[in-house]
């Protein structure tokens, strides 16, 4: 185990922004965190990274307690900010410098950790302009390369891609995929888009309100829960009776339309339209992680966003 | 030995990066002459011209210890607004998180904030020259040391109040409250030997006083209290502003 929490707890006064979790990461794995703004997705990174002391509850980074071996955990990992931290008023390679001195890698192999970083992330060419002529993309890669610099066994990525296109965003994927393998590095991001986590991620925890609501592999989250989701409209339907068909895994209202999760949809099609009787609308398509996170919290992570984020809840109390 | 070259390292990293921004940013830069030269020329020479002379001196003259404590004052105290900057955005996290111990980072930061002081005491020693101000190398550099602990003792307070505000609009209005009872009180502009009780009081409780004081003392020859004093004192009141420097950062 590269990460390991015991009844970790971090409140605000009376907001349990991280409630009792109970986590373990193993070493080499990609770890998704999902869940809306708010969840405690950074709350949870924060008492990782050593920045926040948690409430009550334990936690250990590389085999040191984050509380009592701060220093030696802080040794052991990398970061990318949710918000970038590079320096603006430096040049790409001036902020990498920095880094090299703050995190202690031996001077013999400083010059040749940067140019290796830049190569990875495609910024050898502007390297040596001022940070504040970059790109939003470009500066997130910056501090990507940052991260990675001093060679972290843990590698812990905050909303890695938020805010960026899409096309960026790919990229930004394969480099953190080819790394956690070059490396061997164990990596826990952070993340409110279901595409990332279930092309990244070798497991994935879902996080609301705190808590893991789940666990497990994207791919096995999506066919042991989801399967296949049949989206129906009709005027009066009876949501009892669907429940009770054996096939019929989970059904959801939600603005006048009901979403089945169900086992192979293909085949019990032509049986569940018999048992509806008259529809409007049916679409049938396979789960994804976004059906996932539906049937667990009972909502879609947009609109947990719509509820706000942390701040938003705790003005409300 | 490596843990402490480790920490060397890192009080070099954050000195460097203030050093680059302070070159950078040449507003800031441009700034800290132009309002010294205000008061030595704007002031000094005008209220000069129908004040006598002070203890043998012109009043530009007598002021120019003063003023060179007022811009050591002023820079100083004022660095610790950027702490809050670096805060918002963001930047403070990446060193914050570092393997480098707290002290460390103030020790960077009051050096950087040292940095852009003492430029701006270099450029107002060359001034003195051109003002008749009696400055020989041994007295330059006597001055130079003094307002370098001077320095080091009010940049830490700034950086103590950044590191405990949250906006840059709070910090001014604080910084307002310290810098100019301080400024004003401590004799800069006028000689505190025959003061009334009342503001004889209040500029023997400002440390700044000894240090106009002490400087005065090496440049002219004119000393309110014994030099070693004024010396002692703002040492203690810089160990004392770096021990609570060091502990604001612990909690930030």
């Amino acid at each position: 185990m590269v990460i390991k929490t015991e009844g970790l707890t971090k409140k605000y006064g009376k907001l349990t922004a991280v409630d009792g979790l109970n986590l373990e990461v193993n070493e080499g794995e990609i770890f998704g965190l999902l869940g809306p703004n708010g969840a405690g997705k950074t709350t949870l990174i924060s008492m990782l990274c050593t920045i926040l002391k948690p409430t009550s509850g334990r936690a250990w980074v590389n085999g040191f307690d984050v509380l009592k071996e701060p220093g030696m955990v802080r040794k052991s990992i990398g970061i990318v900010f949710q918000q970038p931290s590079v320096d603006d008023l430096l040049t790409g390679r001036e902020n990498l410098a920095m880094h090299n001195l703050l995190f202690g890698v031996p001077r013999e192999l400083r010059k040749q950790r940067i140019d290796e970083v830049l190569s990875i992330v495609n910024l050898e060419k502007r390297a040596d302009d001022l940070v504040n002529t970059y790109s939003g993309g470009m500066r997130r890669r910056l501090e990507l390369a940052r991260g990675i610099m001093h060679h972290p066994k843990i590698l812990f990525l905050d909303e890695p891609t938020l805010g960026l296109d899409p096309q960026t965003r790919e990229h930004i994927w394969e480099y953190i995929q080819e790394l956690a393998e070059k490396e061997c590095m164990t990596v826990m991001l952070t993340t409110h888009y279901m595409e990332e986590a279930e092309q990244l991620c070798d497991r994935v925890a879902i996080i609301d309100y705190g808590k893991i609501v789940i666990l497990d592999s994207p791919q096995t989250l999506k066919n042991n829960i989801v399967g296949d989701v049949v989206k129906l409209k009709q005027q009066s339907p009876d949501i009892d009776s669907l429940r009770k068909l054996d096939y019929v895994k989970n059904v959801q209202e939600k603005d006048g339309l009901l979403y089945l999760s169900i086992k192979d949809a293909s085949k019990h099609l032509q049986d569940l339209l018999a048992h509806t009787g008259t529809i409007d609308f049916v679409e049938v398509r396979s789960g994804t992680l976004n059906d996932v996170f539906i049937h667990y919290t009972g909502r879609e992570i947009r609109e947990a966003e719509a509820e706000g984020g942390f701040w938003e809840r705790m003005m409300k109390r | 030995m490596n843990e402490i070259m480790n920490e060397i390292e890192g009080i070099y990293a954050v000195w460097l990066r203030e050093a680059k921004i302070y070159v950078r940013e040449k507003e800031r830069l441009i700034s800290s002459v132009i309002s010294p030269l205000l008061w030595i020329f704007g002031f000094g020479a005008g209220v000069g011209s129908t004040v006598n002379d002070i203890s043998g001196y012109s009043y530009q003259v007598f002021i120019y210890p003063g003023i060179t404590v007022m811009a050591v004052l002023f820079t100083s105290l004022f660095y610790g607004i950027y702490i809050i900057w670096d805060r918002k955005l963001d930047f403070l996290k990446e060193v914050l998180v570092a393997p480098v111990s707290r002290a460390s980072v103030f020790a960077g930061k009051v050096l950087g904030g040292v940095t852009d002081a003492m430029m701006q005491v270099i450029f107002l020693l060359i001034i003195g020259l051109f003002i008749n101000v009696p400055l020989t190398l041994p007295v330059a550099v006597a001055a130079f040391l003094m307002l370098l602990l001077i320095s080091i003792a009010m940049v830490s307070i700034g950086l103590v109040i950044g590191a405990n505000l949250q906006s840059p609009e709070g910090f001014s209005l604080v910084i307002n409250f310290v810098m100019w009872p301080m400024f004003f009180f401590s004799g800069a502009l006028f000689p505190v030997s025959n003061l009334p009780a009342w503001l004889a009081g209040i500029t023997a409780l400002n440390p700044l006083t000894y240090g106009v004081d002490a400087l005065r003392g090496i440049i002219l020859g004119i000393n309110h209290f014994p030099i070693y004093l004024d010396a002692a004192l703002m040492l203690l009141f810089a160990l004392v502003a770096m021990g609570a420097g060091i502990l604001s950062f612990r909690r930030m």
